[in-house]
């Protein structure tokens, strides 16, 4: 499952920038998946709660967007949705699209940091009993 | 209390930077790698056995890295064709990786090597979303796997440089429609070539070497629509 690589470097990319900006945890992730990125939300949801274990990202929502796929044909200038499997031959005049506008991201759009709260901080100061 | 940042980084951006190094540093060197994907059971362990083999015979320097989640009997199958072969284990890993395809490199490619032909985990899914520094993707698919195997695995085919058909000898035994597989390779991948080939018969055989020899000199691939990805 590759999901799970997707997963680890979600993680240490959020996990770095927590990093270098002293964050103490992450509330959520917003990523961008293209329809034609080939990574399944689903997949990718459930390696995401084992990547982000242990770590500064633990207990972050992770949510994800699907962008349609959308292609271009240069000599009629047509634009369409081109579908799951991908339709990559123009409806107009069946010509190979030109471009392909959107579909293959696969992208951190937004992490959102947990502001420390205080009264934790305070709390951990103090010296932890043990329990017997 | 929250603050919102924009980090907008591709995920795998890690993946890519490593291909790159990769890719100079043995563009700089002569050595062209070509990167095998199939399913399972796709005939192509058989079709690069006979391509080294032919490597061999034209005096190309060639050498083969191949990956499998647990056993080594590629290696030895690909041994047999007297080219550089080393055995990657992934450890049930459904794919390889650019620092992994550098790692073994290390100590091991002859400095002369031309062609480097990496095998990839038989696996049409996880696979296609990395880059392991090469010149020439190949995306492989036997006659018995169905018509509308392009479409089943389109990131797949849709980033595939070349397309090749292996077992065409059992076509008309597994009732394969050939125009049909081509309309929907066309469909996921616009202008691709796809080439018929057959280890038993002979058919297609030698397609392959010829494809990565003309990449190595520099001539144009294709390059797929879903590769110029706007993303
Ligand atoms: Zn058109």
């Amino acid at each position: 499952m590759h999901e799970m690589s997707v997963a680890v470097a979600v993680v240490d990319q959020v996990e770095a920038a927590a990093r270098s900006r002293g964050a103490v945890g992450v509330e959520s992730i917003r990523l961008d998946v293209g329809e034609l990125a080939g990574v399944v939300a689903d997949a990718l949801a459930f390696c995401f709660e084992l990547a982000c274990a242990g770590t500064v990202v633990e207990g972050a929502e992770l949510i994800t967007r699907t962008v349609p796929g959308t292609a271009r044909c240069e000599p009629c200038a047509e634009t369409w949705a081109v579908g799951m499997p991908p339709k990559l031959l123009c409806p107009g005049c069946g010509a190979a699209a030109g471009e392909l506008l959107s579909g293959r991201e696969l992208q951190i759009r937004e992490v959102r940091w947990a502001d420390p709260d205080p009264a934790a901080v305070a709390r951990h100061r103090q010296p932890i009993t043990e329990e017997s | 209390m929250c603050r919102a940042v924009d980090l907008q980084r591709a995920v795998l951006a890690k993946n890519e930077a490593a291909a790159q190094i990769l890719r100079t540093e043995l563009t700089a060197r002569g050595t062209t790698v070509v990167n095998l994907l199939s399913s399972p059971g796709s005939g192509k362990t058989a079709l690069l056995e006979r391509e080294l083999r032919l490597a061999v015979e034209r005096g190309v320097s060639a050498a083969a890295l191949t990956a499998d989640l647990a056993t080594e009997n590629d290696a030895q199958r690909l041994a047999r064709s007297g080219v550089p072969v080393k055995q990657v284990l992934t450890d049930g890993l459904c794919h390889l990786e650019a620092d992994m395809v550098a790692r073994h490199l290390h100590d091991w490619l002859p400095e002369s090597t031309r062609l480097l032909f990496v095998e990839n985990v038989g696996n049409l899914v996880c696979p296609a979303g990395y880059d392991l520094g090469e010149s020439l993707r190949v995306v492989l698919a036997s006659v018995t796997e169905g018509e509308d195997k392009p479409l089943k695995y389109p990131t797949a085919f849709g980033l595939a440089q070349l397309v090749i058909v292996t077992k065409t000898d059992m076509a008309e035994a597994a009732e394969f429609d050939e125009a049909a597989f081509l309309h929907n390779v066309q469909q996921v991948n616009p202008g691709v070539e796809v080439v018929l080939t057959s280890v038993r018969d002979g058919r297609g055989t030698g397609a392959l070497l010829d494809r990565a020899l003309a990449a190595a000199e520099g001539n144009r691939v294709h390059t797929p629509v879903m590769a110029q990805a706007g993303a």
